[in-house]
């Protein structure tokens, strides 16, 4: 399944035009809209197949409501979110299911992310019980098995629950979740933040050899430049909602254009 | 040499009993000069933030246990001081800023109050609480000071609400700062800007400083010393400078060149080989 589902073709997988993401403020006793909070202000981007885009910014630039516009947990206001071809930023929710198991989310805290009553099994095998209901138990049981292995687990930690996990092999929990279906897109929403850097090392490497070994696509969302800059072909730098620069990973260290981007630069730590 | 503000010797703090005991620290020795900025790196679990609650007996006892050793603040020893002792140390002596400020204010009372508490509790003496509150809120750069008293933590921002921590922690003047983890929970622009307040108190002021960190990154231009935990022991110590360019023992090599450096794009990250490490 994950090795034949991406096409080596390259060009543009996902082409966001001119985003917008606006949340209203609400007051008054009949909740009337007094204004509103332009999280995402027509923003545009591509990403091509098999590359990774990082996505940087401060807490509030917004990085993360594009992250989840794309995979519609937040609804676009406007503006059009282009994958393979097909606007998906409009489709019904029944149109839109076969993009949920083409994209997929990676989420920051690996301790709220995994349900703490379900079983690993539970949490990886259930993409494959909605998109494949088809598939036996015992299929099932095997390809979460193989899905562990892949992302560097244990196959017998199946039957065990997140608590038992530490912070680095939970992250890899949630990535296995993200491969379990035809994943071709993943919206890495800061995996590496909560983490320790010494385990951060590790859940880069990993992202960047399962991209090789399936042909994955990235958006690589991060605050530390530092990590964006190594792990991204091409990199967007996000303030108040709105891409203020956009330059190859090499370009945006050696030659930032933009004050916010040469601020966020000299933020990371100097060894 | 005089005494030392903090001295720590062979200390060995054991989680559990039977044969389930974990060493989490396990022999450990250091001191502290007043004044002086001490970075203690390495990863989680490896003790370091049961050292730094050992300190003040912060830990729960059970389940930790502490086995040997013993832990002398200003010539004192910590370990047999008594409960009023304690408490006259806890925050007056040693103060702590923790890793996530939203879960060390207390969401129901406003920062003013909280701040008040502080200074009621351990400087009586202090006549204008007010004009004190004020003063330690626009120490840590908190704009408008005043007007910020009535706010609760969740009106403020992270790097807000650990200022307010920080407020708080130097209050009452402590002679050492515990930061654990200061700024993990904090965007990079925001862990600048509390790095560089912390820069800027330690000069201002005779505070020693215990900091705590994962990351090597934050050590280097921050602590005059580093100490290096792994696996409940000290692997390696020495002055910053020293350390960073020239590492002697393999764990410590490799803390450093797991993180991402700007400009020297790698193929792959660096990871810690643990096997290769006794």
């Amino acid at each position: 399944m994950l090795e034949s589902s991406n096409s080596p073709v390259a060009g543009p997988l996902l082409s966001v035009e001119n985003l917008k993401v606006y949340f209203p403020i609400l007051g008054g006793i009949f909740r009337r809209k007094l204004g509103e909070v332009k999280a995402v202000d027509n923003v545009s981007f591509t990403v091509n197949r098999g590359q990774t885009v990082g996505l940087v910014g401060e807490s509030g630039s917004g990085k993360t409501t594009i992250g989840r516009a794309i995979i519609r947990l937040n609804e676009p206001t406007d503006g059009r979110i282009i994958y393979e071809g097909t606007d998906i930023s409009k489709l019904s929710s029944s149109a839109f299911r076969p993009y949920r198991k083409k994209i997929q989310i990676i989420f920051q805290d690996p301790y709220n992310s995994l349900n703490p009553r379900l079983s690993i099994f539970e949490i990886i095998g259930e993409a494959l019980e909605i998109h494949f209901p088809q598939m036996s138990r015992d299929d099932r049981r095997a390809r979460v098995a193989e899905l562990l292995d892949k992302v560097g687990l244990k196959r017998d930690y199946l039957d065990r629950y997140p608590h038992e996990f530490s912070g680095g092999q939970r992250q890899r929990i949630g990535i296995a979740r993200a491969l379990a279906v035809d994943s071709q897109f993943i919206v890495c929403d800061e995996p590496v933040s909560a983490l320790d850097v010494s385990v951060q090392a590790q859940i880069v490497n990993l992202l960047q050899d399962l991209q090789e070994e399936l042909g994955l696509t990235y958006l690589f969302i991060a605050h530390d430049l530092a990590v964006v800059e190594h792990i991204s072909d091409f990199v967007l730098v996000m303030n108040n909602g709105k891409i203020v620069e956009s330059a190859t990973a090499e370009a945006i260290y050696e030659n930032p254009q933009h004050d916010y981007t040469r601020k966020l630069l000299s933020a990371v730590p100097k060894l | 040499m005089s005494t030392p503000l903090l001295h720590v010797e062979n200390l060995g703090i054991h989680f559990g009993v039977g044969g389930d005991v974990v060493k989490a620290v396990d022999g450990i020795s250091f001191s502290m000069q007043p004044g002086e900025t001490l970075a203690v790196v390495g990863e989680s679990g490896s003790g370091k933030s049961v050292t730094a609650l050992a300190l003040t007996q912060l830990l729960a006892m059970p389940p930790a246990r502490i086995v040997s050793g013993k832990i002398e603040f200003e010539g004192r020893d910590v370990l047999r001081a008594n409960d009023r002792e304690l408490r006259a140390l806890r925050g007056k002596q040693i103060a702590y800023i923790f890793q996530e400020p939203s879960s060390s204010l207390n969401p129901v009372f406003t920062i003013g109050y909280q701040i008040r508490e502080v200074i009621e509790l351990h400087r009586p003496d202090v006549d204008d609480v007010e004009r004190e509150i004020v003063s330690a809120l626009d120490r840590v750069g908190i704009r408008e000071p005043a007007k910020r008293l009535g706010d609760y933590p969740h009106q403020l921002s992270g790097g807000m609400q650990q200022r307010v921590m920080i407020a708080m922690a130097l209050a009452c003047q402590p002679k050492l700062l515990v930061a654990d983890e200061p700024t993990t929970a904090l965007d990079v622009t925001i862990q600048k800007q509390i790095m560089d307040l912390l820069k800027e108190l330690k000069k201002s002021s005779n505070m020693a400083i215990l900091l705590i960190t994962h990351n090597f990154g934050l050590v280097s231009d921050f602590a005059d010393r580093v100490v290096v935990m792994f696996r409940g022991k000290i692997v390696e110590t020495g002055p910053t400078a020293e350390v960073l360019l020239n590492p002697q023992h393999p764990y410590t090599r490799a803390l450093i060149e797991c993180v991402p450096k700007l400009g020297q794009k790698q193929r792959r990250l660096k990871v810690i080989d643990y096997a290769g490490i006794k």
